[in-house]
């Protein structure tokens, strides 16, 4: 699937919650379900700054798709994570370039976005895109 | 009589909607709401006689010069200071914090101690780590216990003839701990140290009298005692600041300039560069007068109730845990849930109108000490309800069903 059609896909799904209510309980229930990252990549190099609560990501890269792994302590936090990388998770480092995460307001998480909410979603964003500018590199 | 509905009706913002919701405002520690009466003083200013001050000849500069100097013996009556010219205006606690301690640092050399406690905000602690590495200067710490409060036995220990200053806050932000300090004054004076009081959280709560207290300094921000942000105050004794060099250069501050030589102009002057916040000071008077006409003794005692109401509603949810069980507290409680992150609380609070404060408050060395990222902080003003106290524990036990 493209990325797109992941994330249209994803705007369906929370299109049948009625309220915040079922949308957040829907978040911390992804966040609760997976462990997102392997324990040894949970390092200081791998935290994501400026966060109250703290974030890991870790990327590789096989058969020039990248794949993402993270975590985080804070639970909300976790499911929009777990929602991000299985937008871009397994994508091509151009397509993940490319894409805009304007999904994000359409599902109604608008303020996780806010560059000034200390949740390092922003920051996290910014981090996936840097591993497939650097993977994209490799690649050219 | 202290009426707390008829007090809600001063404040606007308290009738607003976030999320659908009706406010819930439990963050005031970080900063207080602001009542009409004060609103109304800032919008008279702009409106009537806005002007630069203490250099005109016209109407206009004078009147807004006589308002801003007014407001500074308003502040000088609320804190008992024996002069105006001890009430230096500034943008708020920091930065009265840093004048003192960049004023210092022509007083301190190698060799002599600074005392901080292990219950201050950030801003509290850097500007005397910087001032240590100006001159060489150490830094000890006063610490607490489990409880959050300091250990008076240690501050004793800590004391010696090298001891210059000692800085302490009345309150402290993260845990509302009341801190000693006529205990700390004088001891620190028995060692010939001068003592500065961070007032940022105990200004909203009670009356300081700096003279009973025998203070060197005391500082506080506007914007926690119902105040604009971004004006704030020092008070020093009179030979305390005539020790202290000017901090900034600019208009105002001089008396006499020539290339070759500039001399100062004397209290408050000397401190208080450039054009300062006018309306802003102006508008600190107004919210003085504000909560005097309510009077400190009430919202103390209304404010103690609240404390006490809130704590006993919360220590019925199981698995929580208040941090900061010092005897002598204000309206703060800062707790945890289980393992809940603070942070996924705060987020689902917010979904319900509530605003609390999450994080480390300014205060990581404390949250290292309990080994904890952060907490949930709700701090409450006299103008909040126990109706919005048991809101707050219906969406709280709604948080923590969604969470665990
Ligand atoms: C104890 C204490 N000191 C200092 C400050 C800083 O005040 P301001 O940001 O107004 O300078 C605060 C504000 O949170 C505080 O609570």
């Amino acid at each position: 699937m493209t990325i797109e059609e992941v994330q249209n896909e994803i705007i369906e799904e929370f299109s049948m919650f009625e309220d915040w209510e079922e949308r957040y309980q829907y978040m911390i229930d992804l966040g609760k379900d997976l462990p997102l990252i392997e324990e040894k990549y949970k390092t200081e190099d791998n935290i994501i700054k400026g966060c109250q609560s703290r974030v890991w990501v870790h990327a590789n890269m096989e058969d020039d798709k990248i794949n993402f792994s993270a975590d985080s302590d804070a639970i909300i936090t976790k499911g929009i994570i777990a929602i991000l990388i299985r937008v871009f998770s397994n994508q091509h480092p151009k397509a993940i370039l490319d894409a805009n995460t304007d999904f994000i307001d359409k599902i109604g998480l608008k303020e996780h976005l806010s560059p000034t909410r200390a949740n390092g979603l922003v920051s996290m964003i910014k981090q996936l895109k840097m591993y497939a500018i650097a993977y994209q590199t490799q690649l050219s | 009589m202290f009426d707390v509905q008829k007090i809600r009706k001063d404040f606007p913002i308290l009738n607003r909607k976030v999320n659908g919701k009706p406010l819930i405002y439990f963050d005031n520690a970080a900063t207080s709401q602001t009542p009409q009466q004060v609103i109304d003083v800032i919008v008279d200013y702009y409106t009537n006689y806005n002007a630069n001050i203490h250099r005109g000849v016209h109407s206009l500069s004078q009147e807004a010069t006589d308002a801003y100097e007014q407001a500074r013996i308003k502040i000088q009556k609320h804190f008992n200071a024996k002069q105006p010219y001890e009430i230096i205006y500034t943008a708020g606690t920091t930065h009265s914090i840093n004048l003192v301690a960049n004023g210092f640092t022509s007083l301190l050399q190698k060799g002599d101690e600074i005392i901080v406690s292990a219950l201050e905000h950030h801003s509290n602690i850097v500007p005397w780590q910087m001032l240590c590495a100006r001159t060489g200067a150490e830094l000890k710490v006063i610490p607490m216990n489990e409880d959050g409060e300091l250990i008076l036995s240690d501050f004793d220990e800590l004391l010696n003839k090298n001891t210059k200053l000692v800085f302490v806050n009345h309150i402290s932000n993260a845990l509302g701990t009341i801190n000693p300090i006529e205990y700390i004054i004088e001891k620190a004076h028995s060692v010939g140290a001068a003592v500065l009081v961070d007032g940022a959280q105990s200004c909203p709560h009670l009356k300081p009298d700096v003279q009973a207290l025998d203070v060197d300094f005391y500082v506080c921000s506007a914007h926690k005692i119902c105040g604009p942000t971004g004006v704030g105050m020092l008070y020093g004794k009179e030979e305390w600041l005539n020790k202290l060099p000017p901090y900034q250069g600019g208009g105002e501050m001089i008396a006499e300039v020539t290339f070759e030589k500039t001399t100062y102009a004397g209290l408050p002057h000397k401190f208080e560069a450039g054009t300062p916040n006018i309306c802003g000071g102006i508008a600190f008077g107004a919210a003085l007068d504000y909560m005097n006409r309510i009077g400190f003794e009430q919202i103390a005692k209304y404010e103690n109730e609240l404390l006490a109401y809130g704590t006993e509603q919360l220590l019925k949810i199981e698995a929580l845990k208040i941090y900061g069980t010092a005897k002598e507290k204000t309206s703060v409680i800062s707790f945890n849930v289980g393992s809940i992150h603070p942070y996924d609380i705060g987020t689902i609070l917010d979904k319900m109108g509530i605003a609390v404060r999450t994080g480390h408050h300014c205060a990581q060395p404390i949250m290292d000490f309990y080994k904890i990222p952060g907490t949930i902080r709700a701090s409450f003003m006299f103008y909040n309800t126990k109706e919005e106290i048991d809101t707050f524990i219906v969406a709280l036990k709604k948080a923590i069903m969604m969470l665990s």
